[in-house]
């Protein structure tokens, strides 16, 4: 029977619920309230039913528990078969999961036994019509979910459905969507799946694990220095560090410059990053492309440091300075530290 | 004994540069108005199956799904030392997603037969999704491990292998076959090396031979032994059309948008000691830095 819910994947790691998932109930809550259905989460784990009450409180109306000592850790296989098996008992319309190393490793195995269509790291998504234009005639869809996401290098913003198939399933990036004020007290049902566990699902032995929290908490910082290519060297990084420092911010990082190993993994902001909304953030030597745009273009206040005076960031700075920033920032902390005194 | 492998790769426009007119109505891709390259951590995958041969020994076999044109990566794939490469090409197969995709490669992988080890990048740059890989292990029916960044050892039917996750990374040992989805993290590709890339010069699909025209094709001295890229079509593959290409694909692209940029209006800050001045007080009187 289908319950048409609106469900959210619920990752968690030894029994600490990721950021993201709370995140994607807030957006699941308000898409199922325009469907007019319920908000169902879905936490697998070993003893992992007590998460519930939070889940509650972010705004799933229902959560669907798996339970098994062999799902102590995630690995793609067990938890891709439950999963599935959930979705084939339970037939939601739509389904959301975190774009995390889990989300990403374990959406696409879903959808491809499902049959279904899966759109990666989706910067916005909401709730239309969609009219299909075929060789016989146009086919009317009410209610789809529109799967909104930075396409091709970020150019162009493309929007996906997947019309003819359920669940419509897509993954977001941490930070994306902003999680509600959790509610005290929330109350819901709580749905057990006993799941039969095939033992050829269990070949993958988890022989080690590490793990430490994030170097940097970028979602939290209200300033972020950030720097790109243009910076041109991890050397003259220090800049963006040294800046940073002096006003009390956390240093970010385009993908170019991950990628050029100025700076690390966990500091990127962008779509395939971390999405920042900080009350400044300084762009320094990053031309702007979109993917890096769509995670900082929220912040309330943005500088714009480059020495090309048509590189797009400026096209959604506040404040543009076209200059040398081996000049301009050096200027700039010395400017701070003296109206500081 | 050594392994059977077999490397996945992508030809992709080289997103680094793209243009306004870059993308058809249809929101697909228009491919010509940008320099293709190999997609960089399928080179990964490409290094790591290499690696693999050269301490167990094995057999490489290299597969790309695309135009007639991605026949280029298989040439490249031939100058880095694969045995075999084949270019899975069709119209049908055009406008796929990765669910198609991963449904076409699969069936390729299944003409090929056994094989003990698949390797891919862990996404391409053109779409970034990171999905064909977990998507093909599917339809195989095999186990997978993604964002792979170091294998620890392989011996006999067995794999351990270092998977990054966030913040840190976990080892994962499995039985073979299995499919694994390589980081760049993971090695520094080889450079193509001159011996091969003499040797394979004019390494060539039949349909590039019979496009040529004769005086090309004897002023290089070009005859059947050149034409080592196997091409594969969907009856080559026992592909069900329905499940190929726009028609196997369940994601549609309902609308394409130029981003339009420009929220407020920017202020031009001069780069001087006045300037900034100016700038870095107004920051400090609206409480926005302290």
């Amino acid at each position: 029977m289908s319950n048409n819910e609106v469900w959210v994947y619920v990752e968690q790691n030894a029994g600490k619920i990721a950021d993201v998932s709370l995140e994607l109930l807030g957006k699941g809550s308000e898409l199922a309230a325009k469907l007019g259905v319920k908000t169902g989460a879905v936490i697998i784990g070993d003893k992992v039913q007590d998460l519930a009450k939070t889940l509650f409180e972010y705004g799933a109306e229902k959560v669907y528990v798996a339970e098994d000592t062999e799902f102590k850790n995630f690995r793609s296989l067990p938890y891709a078969d439950t999963v599935v098996k959930m979705i084939q008992e339970y037939k939601p319309q739509i389904v959301l999961y975190g774009a995390t190393t889990t989300g990403r490793d374990l959406a696409p195995r879903i959808a491809s036994e499902l049959r279904v269509g899966l759109t990666a790291d989706c910067t916005d998504l909401q709730i239309g019509d969609y009219t299909k234009k075929g060789k016989d005639g146009e086919k009317n869809y009410k209610n789809i979910l529109y799967q909104i996401r930075p396409a091709f290098g970020g150019n162009i913003i493309a929007t996906i459905v997947s019309p003819d198939h359920r669940p419509q399933m897509a993954t977001v990036r941490e930070g994306v969507m902003k999680a509600r004020e959790p509610k005290k007290g929330a109350k819901g049902e709580v749905i057990t799946f006993a799941p039969s566990v095939d033992k050829k699902h269990l070949v993958s032995q988890i022989l080690k694990r590490i793990q430490e929290e994030k170097s940097v908490d970028l979602k939290a910082a209200s300033i972020i220095v950030s720097g790109g290519m243009g910076v041109g060297s991890k050397d003259s990084f220090k800049l963006i560090h040294e800046l940073a420092h002096v006003l009390g911010g956390e240093v970010g990082g385009s993908r170019a410059a991950v990628d050029a190993g100025f700076i690390g993994h966990d500091h990127q902001v962008g779509q395939t990053g971390t999405t920042v909304r900080p009350k400044l953030y300084i762009a320094v030597g990053i031309s702007g492309q979109i993917q890096h745009m769509a995670g900082m273009s929220e912040s309330s206040r943005i500088i714009a440091i480059n020495n090309d005076p048509n590189a797009p960031i400026f096209q959604i700075a506040h404040y543009g300075i076209v200059g040398d920033l081996n000049e301009v920032i050096p200027m700039m902390i010395e400017t701070y530290k003296s109206l500081k005194k | 004994m050594g392994y059977n492998m077999i490397v996945l790769v992508k030809q992709v426009p080289d997103t680094h540069n793209v243009t306004g007119d870059a993308m058809k109505e249809d929101g697909t891709v228009n491919r010509a108005a940008l320099p293709a390259i190999f997609n960089p951590e399928d080179l990964n995958a490409l290094e790591e199956a290499l690696k693999i041969k050269e301490t167990h020994g094995g057999k490489i076999t290299v597969l790309t799904m695309g135009p007639p044109n991605a026949a280029q990566v298989l040439r490249d794939s031939l100058f880095r030392g694969a045995d075999d490469v084949v270019l899975i090409s069709d119209r049908l197969f055009a406008g796929a997603d990765t669910l198609a995709t991963s449904y076409v490669l699969a069936k390729a992988i299944e003409k090929i037969g056994e094989f003990d080890i698949v390797l891919c990048g862990r996404q391409a740059i053109d779409g970034d999704t990171a999905q064909v890989g977990p998507q093909t292990a599917e339809k195989l029916k095999v186990n997978q491990i993604s964002c792979v960044d170091k294998i620890i050892e392989l011996s006999g039917k067995s794999i351990t292998a270092e998977r990054s996750i966030e913040g840190g990374y976990e080892q994962i040992k499995s039985p073979l076959p299995i499919l694994l989805t390589i980081t760049n993290e993971a090695n520094t590709p080889r450079p193509p090396s001159a011996k091969k890339m003499l040797a394979y010069k004019h390494a060539m699909t039949l349909q590039e031979k019979e496009n040529y025209d004769d005086e090309y094709l004897n002023s290089y001295e070009i005859d059947d032994s050149h034409v080592v890229i196997k091409l594969w079509g969907h009856e080559d593959i026992n592909a069900d059309k329905e499940q190929c290409g726009l028609a196997g694909s369940p994601t549609k692209v309902k609308q394409i948008e130029s981003v339009i940029l420009g929220a407020a209006e920017v202020k031009h800050i001069e780069p001087t000691k006045d300037g900034l001045t100016g700038l870095v007080s107004e920051l400090m009187s609206e409480h926005i830095i302290g």
